[in-house]
């Protein structure tokens, strides 16, 4: 059988070389090149046709048949037709037909179609052939005919500018506001045009919104930009200044709290004070020896010049004496901004002593000794 | 039928310049199949074949005179340095360094062009635009979709043709007829489409000029491609050929009815 197939085939490929010379040989004929292949190339690969396309046709009539199936399942398990729904079908699928699989996809499935069926481009063509959209042959008809439309939008609103200025009209002028918004994403179109696209693609469909909206009499398509545009709610980092509050003396103070490395620190800053600071219920001299951590903690009182003005209570925990000394002098400094102007929290600002110290230990990582140092490299 | 086409493109002075009887189109679309199964065959084939009978059936020399195509600045082609060798037979001469087509000829081609259009659209088949000139992009999109045809002035992805079952899905149905408002690309080589719509057996129409290689193309069209006022004449002669031919068409079918539910009764 295999010796009969290949002396088949040997046979049709001698016959199409023997073509080949005949045709050749007369002086000028027309060479056609025969091209010599075996059976297996020639049967068409079906794989490579991609996803299977439903008609717009066919889906209706399964939804047609998912219907009277759902009713006919209603009276086969005595329950009423018209208020059946998906889990009692489910639980008289399993029941009807009990499925041992493990594999939970695997199981008998009643589902509506729009759930079976994924959600892709229907057949693009009619029954004569003809396709329906003018720039099907382009192969990215969605993404071509936005770009056309956007064009011609531009084109519009040119041709206006132009009557504006042959009538000696001024052109309006007035500033869209763009901080507020921004264009659709990527994805966002991709998934409005249900069609892939490439970055050029996107980027270059931007570009030419820009430029649309660049153009002095843009508003005349507002509607049209507004569709690919979307808000963006301006988030301003305004942090809340705690009001002062008051205690039974009268006396103002407010609280902040700092955290540095381990260590985390609550302050309690009095007005109309004379400079004495305690912490966890110690006299600083005591408490911080080193003169380093007291200048750390005066520094915030120091900048705003109200050392000899403020008393203040901290309670610190957790760290070492240089970290509980960088989270009181941040507690402090938040403490302070209740007491003083906007300008001059702004000036704490810039000068970092209201920003968060990130630095906290690297982890030891293996095959190294430390988070950084390495081990003895020994030749041999 | 090639041969004596070519002769007479190389020759025109000695061959005589009165326009040959139009050839039936070789590679004739097939007739939509939803309307073969409506009308009893013998009526079908009247329709079809009715048309052939007449040169010009369609009227189209009534469309244009020499003189629209002069003011349209057709006959405008570029400097003698970008001449194409294959161009030279329908040069009419060169003033200044730049070439001038002659408008003879090109009304012959144009002639025999937008006939072959006629026909094809009057047969139902799908007519495909294709220009790669960035200004006359949107124009020629405009024109593709008021005639109810197709147009493509995008980037040409490589296996459009010769792999578009992969593509675009199985049972696809290429263009029976493209048209080209310029034959050359962006980089001023020769469309790809040309040789693409050859090896598919699909006929081409191309407005060849005088940088351009019209060998491949059936109904090559001498004359300007890049100013706006020819290419905005072709685009108009196109769009009204193609609806005259369908309003026919129409026509012809509803008459056609006509006489056979007369007969029936």
């Amino acid at each position: 059988m295999g010796g009969r197939s290949a002396a088949v085939m040997a046979a049709a490929v001698g016959r199409v070389l023997r073509l080949c010379r005949r045709w050749g040989a007369g002086p000028g004929a027309q060479t056609l090149r025969l091209i010599c292949t075996t059976t297996a190339v020639q049967r068409k690969n079906a794989g490579a046709s991609g996803p299977e396309k439903y008609t717009e046709a066919f889906i209706k009539k399964q939804i047609e048949e998912f219907n009277l199936g759902k009713r006919h399942l209603a009276n086969m398990m005595g329950e009423d037709p018209e208020t059946f729904t998906q889990e009692d079908i489910d639980r008289a699928i399993a029941y009807l037909f009990p499925s041992g699989l493990f594999d939970k996809q695997a199981r008998p499935l009643m589902k509506h179609p729009t759930e079976v069926f994924p959600e892709q481009r229907k057949i693009q063509w009619g029954e004569d052939g003809r396709p329906f959209h003018f720039l099907f042959y382009t192969g990215k008809q969605s993404y071509y005919s936005l770009m056309h439309e956007t064009y011609e939008k531009l084109l519009n609103v040119q041709k206006h500018q132009d009557e504006l200025i042959a009538q000696d009209l001024p052109l309006q002028k007035e500033k869209r506001n763009l901080a507020g918004s921004r264009w659709l994403t990527k994805i966002e179109l991709e998934e409005m045009l249900v069609e892939k696209m490439s970055d050029d693609d996107y980027s270059r469909f931007i570009r030419l919104l820009e430029k649309l909206v660049a153009l002095p009499c843009a508003d005349l398509e507002e509607k049209y930009i507004q569709k690919f545009s979307k808000e963006v709610p301006a988030q301003l980092q305004k942090v809340l200044i705690e009001p002062l509050q008051y205690d039974e003396r009268g006396v103002a103070f407010s609280t902040g709290e700092g955290r540095r490395k381990t260590a985390s620190a609550t302050a309690v800053v009095y007005d109309n004070g004379t400079g004495k600071i305690t912490v966890n219920g110690i006299d600083i001299l005591h408490y911080f020896p080193v003169l380093q951590d007291r200048e750390q903690l005066l520094f915030p009182f120091q900048f705003l010049g109200r050392i000899g003005k403020h008393d203040m209570v901290c309670t610190v925990s957790g760290g070492g004496r240089s970290a509980q000394a960088g989270a009181i002098r941040l507690a402090s400094a938040k403490a302070l901004r209740s007491f003083v102007t906007e300008k001059e929290v702004e000036f704490m600002r810039q000068a970092g002593l209201l920003t968060v110290d990130p630095r906290v230990k690297e982890r030891k990582k293996p095959g190294q000794e430390g988070p950084r140092r390495k081990f003895t490299w020994k030749k041999r | 039928m090639a041969l004596p086409r070519l002769l007479r493109a190389a020759a025109p002075r000695l061959y005589s310049t009165a326009p040959a009887p139009v050839p039936v189109p070789v590679p004739v679309p097939a007739p939509a199949p939803a309307l073969a199964g409506s009308r009893p065959r013998a009526d079908d084939d009247k329709l079809l074949t009715e048309p052939l009978k007449h040169p010009d059936f369609f009227s189209v020399k009534e469309l244009f005179t020499l003189k629209d195509l002069f003011d349209a600045r057709v006959h405008l082609g570029h400097k003698k340095g970008c001449r194409h060798r294959f161009m030279e037979p329908y040069i009419f001469g060169c003033r200044l360094e730049q070439d001038i087509i002659d408008l003879d000829q090109t009304m012959q081609h144009l002639q025999l062009a937008l006939n072959f259009t006629a026909h094809v659209a009057y047969r139902g088949g799908i007519i495909l635009f294709v220009s790669r000139k960035r200004q006359f992009c949107h124009l020629v999109e405009s024109t593709a979709r008021a005639c109810g045809e197709y147009a493509h002035t995008r980037f040409w992805q490589g296996g459009l043709f010769t792999n578009a079952h992969v593509q675009f899905g199985p049972g696809v149905r290429l263009p029976d007829l493209l048209i080209f408002l310029s034959t050359l690309n962006n980089v001023f080589e020769p469309h790809v489409a040309i040789r693409d719509a050859a090896k598919m057996n699909i006929p081409t129409i191309g407005v060849v000029d005088t940088n351009c290689n019209p060998c491949l193309i059936t109904y090559p069209i001498p004359g300007n491609d890049d100013s706006p006022a020819a290419v905005e004449l072709y685009c108009k002669l196109f769009r009204m050929t193609i609806i005259r031919a369908k309003d026919r068409r129409r026509q012809s079918e509803a008459v056609e009815e006509l006489r056979s539910k007369a007969e029936g009764n």
